[in-house]
């Protein structure tokens, strides 16, 4: 691999409740592209995703060791702010959820709670980053109005200019387009598509087609530990490894 | 099934016409802006003004007293602690039989107190007996609207670089409809019972000034009243009856609407 690793994720083991759901992770995600984890369910993936911007430190019962560099910051450090390292990433969910208030303080709440109190410059990143998840047009003059109105595709619009608001360099997507028709799915997947200049993207999706239309490279994960790790083609149709070869066919699910 | 509908409308109907016929020729504007004249037993002029205000300070200060109790309480039980933690069911179960108490126990409980403690029938001790009485109701309400809360939102928020602090707010902002809910069912509560403050309020025919004063409520006028020989002062049991009546019907309509709101919202 050429690009230059963003995320780097070094003997990652992580224990919930006794239970050893991570083991031995090493990878280094490439800057710049998109890097899709799949894998059968309940096989880790959501966790592996989680742990790279501390969600999990909410679990009770968790235990952690190893280490995820961001830029080469350790983000599980014991001098590592959480809150400065979720802030570089911005997360969309599986299903949206729209904050209990407007449109407009949905996308500038981020920018709010780290410090920017400037009217102007607040309307201007909310028009931003509404255009850039092409929801503009549809809503520019509601913006006042409950978000919890839209439709859910346009939520996970909204959902993502929220999350790109706070400036992030990586965006995380947790099963992102699982609750989105197809149409929206699209949509969402071209935005991901067209960010990925400016990003690094983690996806975690189950499934394998959308993979292959969004992702540059693919990990392959199963039960708890990390299969495969290649360019997109690579591992969906020349896998190396017997596991991959039979997840990619459907044997195993 | 139907003849039970009709059976508990037609009960509904019979005791709101009652209070109607029996109350509505001694309903006035005095009942409503006046102190009792010439005792609440014997007088047959003046109003229930005493007994109106009694009822709002104690309603509203069992509410607000328990409120300050009742949120950390909630909160403490479904966000600190986990849902099978041992002692969140059993305070949770607590509370359901607590819920299911007969409030003359609640009373009798905090006159008890009251006697232990050296206070008089008071303001506060209504408050207070009204308070333990709404405690209850209000854990339970809180609990769902807090257990309803879609995990999403933390992550949600958290994702966005969020303190704790600022975390809390919006979670705030999330239940707050749902907060307003249990406010108005236990000021509802609070506002209609008689057995609670019997022991514990006293009764006064004049608006309390501070805690330590005895305080009138609406049900006790009502009771009272009814008890007197005097049949112009058993109709005035009815009007403040119907008094009541409209009270109650007023924070129904309003949490009505709450509601409403608070599912389109969702």
């Amino acid at each position: 691999m050429t690009q230059t690793p963003h995320i780097s994720v070094k003997d990652l083991n992580v224990h919930i409740s006794g239970n050893h759901l991570l083991k031995n992770i090493n990878i280094n995600i490439p800057d710049k592209s998109v890097t899709s984890i799949i894998g059968p369910s309940g096989c880790g993936k959501t966790t592996l995703l989680k742990s790279l911007n501390r969600l999990l430190d909410d679990i009770p019962e968790v235990n952690i060791s190893g280490s995820v560099l961001v830029d080469g910051e350790d983000i599980y450090g014991p001098k590592t702010e959480v809150t400065h390292i979720r802030k570089k990433m911005g997360l969309l969910a599986q299903r949206p959820f729209p904050l209990p208030m407007s449109i407009y303080d949905n996308i500038a709440y981020g920018p709010r709670i780290h410090g920017l109190k400037n009217k102007k410059e607040l309307n201007v990143l909310v028009e931003h980053y509404l255009q850039a998840v092409g929801l503009w047009e549809e809503v520019k003059h509601r913006l006042h109005t409950s978000a919890s109105a839209l439709s859910i595709g346009q939520q996970q619009r909204l959902c993502l200019a929220r999350g790109l608001a706070v400036e992030p360099e990586i965006i995380l997507g947790d099963e992102s387009t699982s609750a989105l028709d197809p149409i929206s799915t699209k949509t969402i997947e071209d935005l991901l598509i067209k960010l990925k200049e400016n990003y690094t993207i983690v996806l975690v999706t189950h499934i394998l087609r959308q993979a292959r239309r969004v992702s540059d490279f693919i990990v392959f994960v199963y039960m708890g530990e990390i299969i495969e790790f290649g360019p997109t083609e690579e591992v969906l149709l020349n896998p190396k490894e017997a596991l991959t070869k039979d997840y990619v066919k459907g044997f195993i699910s | 099934m139907i003849g039970s509908t009709i059976l508990v409308g037609l009960s509904l109907f019979l005791i709101i016409g009652t209070v109607i016929i029996k109350g509505l020729p001694f309903l006035s504007l005095d009942m409503l802006t006046k102190t009792p004249n010439g005792g609440y037993y014997f007088g047959r002029s003046g109003g229930v003004l005493n007994a109106i205000i009694g009822s709002i300070y104690v309603a509203g200060g069992a509410t607000l007293l328990g409120m300050l109790i009742s949120l950390p309480v909630a909160i403490y039980l479904n966000i600190y602690l986990k849902k099978e933690n041992r002692f969140a069911r059993f305070a949770k179960l607590s509370f359901d039989v607590l819920f299911g108490i007969p409030s003359i126990v609640y009373g009798a409980f905090a006159f008890s107190l009251m006697v232990y403690l050296g206070v008089r029938a008071s303001l506060l001790g209504g408050v207070i007996a009204v308070a333990l009485l709404v405690i209850p109701i209000m854990v339970r309400t809180l609990d769902e609207v807090i257990i309803h809360v879609p995990k999403e939102l933390k992550e949600a928020v958290l994702s966005l670089g969020a303190t704790r602090w600022e975390m809390a707010k919006i979670y705030f902002r999330q239940i707050k409809a749902g907060i307003l809910t249990a406010v108005l069912l236990a000021f509802g509560r609070g506002v209609g019972d008689v057995a609670a403050v019997m022991f514990t309020a006293g009764f006064s025919d004049n608006i309390p000034t501070s805690l330590n004063e005895p305080a009138a409520t609406l049900p006790l006028a009502i009771f009272f009243q009814l008890g007197s020989p005097i049949p112009e002062v058993q109709g005035r049991a009815y009007a403040s009856a119907f008094i009541l009546s409209i009270f109650i019907l007023i924070i129904v309509v309003l949490s009505t609407l709450l509601t409403n709101k608070r599912r389109k919202k969702s």
